[in-house]
C-alpha cells in the first residue's frame, strides 16, 4: 500500500463542509461555493503527502481518507 | 401496447397467471452455465447504468463473505418511466423466474422483491404471483414495497432500507456486492434485466442476439411520452432507432425540437441529431448519451426547454437525500438559479453561475444523485443555449408567450 499510488477519498454523506482541508492541503483541495472540498484527481505527490496525511487526520468529521489510486472513490 | 418482452410463444392478453406461464414457456430452467450465456447474450442491466449483467454476477458469486441475497428493483422512482411497474404487473412470472434463476447462479438463497409502494398495481400482481409459486419457492421470496422517493431505487438506499428502513443512499465502499442485505454480499438487478434473463436461459444466448439489429442484441422496454399521441410503453429491438421507436408509440402530434432521452438522469438531444440514434447502450454511450432506464420524451412545439429543464431540476434537488453538500446545496442553488431563469426573472450572473455549477456536481455525491442533475443540465445548456440566453439577457421566452412562468 505504501508504495502504490495514492489519492485522496472523501466520504461525501460524512462531510459537513467544515473546510478544513483546504486549508491544510490547499494543493489537492479547493472548496465550492457552498464550502465543499473540490479533490483535485489523480495521484498524491510525495511531496504533499505529510499535508494530505494532516488533512485526513484533521478533518472533524473523519470524512477524508487515503487510498490507492486504483479503489474508485 | 404488447410487452413480447416477453418474446417466444405468444402470451395471454393482461395478467398472466402461474399456469398460462408454465403453459408457455415451460418450467423454470437450470442455471447452470447460465453465467456464460448471459455474457454471450451481452445483457445489459435495465435499470439506467447498462453494467453488463454477468459481470455484475461474477462479482457477487466470487464473494467469500455469506450466502449472497437477490433484490429484483422495481423501485421505478423515475417520474418518466412506466416500464417496471408495467412489466411486473403484465408479466410478475417472469420477474420471479429470472430472480430465481439469478439467485441460482450466484448461489443465493433469499430474494427480495423490491417493488414501489407508488405501483399499487405491481405490488397486487406481483403479491398473487408470489402466492401461485410452489411453497419451495415462495419460502425464498419475500416483498418489499419501497418508499415513493426518487432516490429508492438507488441500489445502496434499496439495501439501506431492507436493512434499516431507510431508503436513503449511503456511502461506497462497501457496494452491494461486496456487503448488502443483512450485510451479505448482495446483487441489485433491475426487474426487466431479470425479466430478460428468465428468456435468454430458456431460448438461448444466441436467440436473444438474434432480435437486436444493426450490431445490437435482444430487445428494450422503453417508455415513449411527451410529443406523441399518449404516453406508452413498447417493446423495441435493441438498436433501432430512435425514430423507429417514436413511430411505434404512434408518431409524433407536433414539431419537435429537442428530445429528452433517459429521463430526468438523461439529456436533451436537438432533435435533427436525435431520430437517427441507435438505441443501444454502446453506440450511445459512443456519443455521450445513455438511454438510461429506457425513456424517450419528445418536446411538443408549443413547450419551452429551458422551463422544462428548470422543472425537472427543482425536483431534482427537492428529492436530493441531503445527506451530501454539493447535491443539498449545489443542487438547490442551481435549481433555484434555473427556476429564476425559466420564469424570466433572472438576477446578474445567474447564467454564468448555472454554467460554472454544472461542471462542478458530477462524482460529488455519495450516490449518482447530483451527476445526473449536472448531465441533464449540462446538456439543457447546450442545446437550449440560445433560449436560455433570450431568457436571462432579454427576459423573453420565444414559446410561451407569457411573463414571469415559473
Amino acid at each position: 500500500m505504501m508504495s502504490d499510488r495514492v489519492m485522496l477519498g472523501i466520504d461525501r454523506i460524512k462531510c459537513d463542509g467544515h473546510g478544513v482541508c483546504a486549508d491544510l492541503v490547499p494543493e489537492l483541495i479547493e472548496l465550492d461555493d457552498w464550502g465543499y472540498p473540490i479533490i483535485r484527481s489523480g495521484a498524491i505527490p510525495q511531496s504533499v503527502l505529510p499535508h494530505a496525511r494532516r488533512a485526513v487526520s484533521g478533518c472533524p468529521t473523519l470524512a477524508l481518507r487515503i487510498q490507492s489510486l486504483a479503489t474508485r472513490r | 401496447m404488447s410487452i413480447a418482452l416477453l418474446a417466444g410463444p405468444p402470451a395471454v392478453q393482461g395478467i398472466e397467471r402461474y399456469a398460462d406461464h408454465q403453459r408457455r414457456l415451460g418450467a423454470l430452467p437450470p442455471a447452470t452455465e447460465l453465467i456464460g450465456s448471459i455474457e454471450r447474450s451481452a445483457l445489459r442491466g435495465k435499470g439506467g447504468a447498462a453494467f453488463p449483467v454477468a459481470t455484475k454476477w461474477r462479482s457477487v458469486a466470487s464473494q467469500r463473505a455469506g450466502t449472497p441475497v437477490v433484490l429484483a428493483n422495481g423501485g421505478e422512482g423515475e417520474p418518466l418511466s412506466r416500464k417496471d411497474r408495467m412489466l411486473m404487473e403484465q408479466r410478475p412470472h417472469l420477474v420471479i423466474d429470472g430472480a430465481l434463476l439469478a439467485a441460482n447462479a450466484v448461489g443465493a438463497n433469499d430474494i427480495v422483491l423490491y417493488v414501489g409502494a407508488d405501483h399499487a398495481g405491481a405490488i397486487q400482481t406481483m403479491q398473487r404471483a408470489v402466492s401461485e409459486r410452489p411453497g419451495t419457492e415462495r419460502a425464498r421470496l419475500r416483498l418489499v414495497s419501497a418508499p415513493v422517493r426518487y432516490v429508492s431505487g438507488e441500489e445502496t438506499a434499496a439495501v439501506h432500507f431492507v436493512n434499516a428502513g431507510i431508503a436513503l443512499p449511503t456511502s461506497i465502499p462497501p457496494r452491494p456486492y461486496e456487503r448488502g442485505v443483512d450485510g451479505r454480499p448482495t446483487l441489485v438487478q433491475n426487474v426487466e434485466t431479470l425479466a430478460h434473463v428468465a428468456l435468454i436461459a430458456r431460448f438461448g444466448d444466441e436467440w436473444y442476439r438474434s432480435l437486436g439489429v444493426a450490431g445490437a442484441s435482444g430487445t428494450t422496454l422503453v417508455t415513449v411520452g411527451g410529443a406523441v399521441p399518449q404516453t406508452v410503453l413498447i417493446e423495441i429491438h435493441q438498436g433501432m432507432t430512435l425514430a423507429d421507436a417514436v413511430n411505434v408509440a404512434g408518431g409524433i402530434t407536433s414539431d419537435s425540437d429537442a428530445v429528452l432521452l433517459g429521463g430526468y438522469f438523461g439529456g436533451w438531444i436537438q432533435s435533427g441529431a436525435a431520430w437517427g440514434l441507435s438505441l443501444d447502450a454502446d453506440p450511445l454511450h459512443r456519443l455521450g448519451h445513455s438511454l438510461g432506464c429506457g425513456v424517450v420524451a419528445v418536446l411538443p412545439s408549443g413547450r419551452c426547454g429551458v422551463i422544462e429543464t428548470a422543472r425537472i431540476l427543482a425536483y431534482l434537488a427537492h428529492e436530493s437525500a441531503r445527506q451530501c453538500g454539493p447535491c443539498t446545496f449545489g443542487l438547490r442553488a442551481i435549481s433555484a438559479a434555473a427556476g429564476r431563469i425559466a420564469g424570466l426573472t433572472s438576477t446578474p450572473g445567474d447564467l454564468e453561475r448555472v454554467q460554472r455549477w454544472s461542471g462542478l456536481l458530477a462524482g460529488r455525491g455519495a450516490c449518482h444523485h447530483p451527476d445526473g442533475a449536472a448531465g441533464l443540465l449540462a446538456s439543457a445548456l447546450h442545446v437550449f443555449s440560445g433560449e436560455f440566453t433570450l431568457h436571462d439577457d432579454q427576459r423573453r421566452c420565444s414559446i410561451v408567450n407569457t411573463q414571469a412562468v415559473a
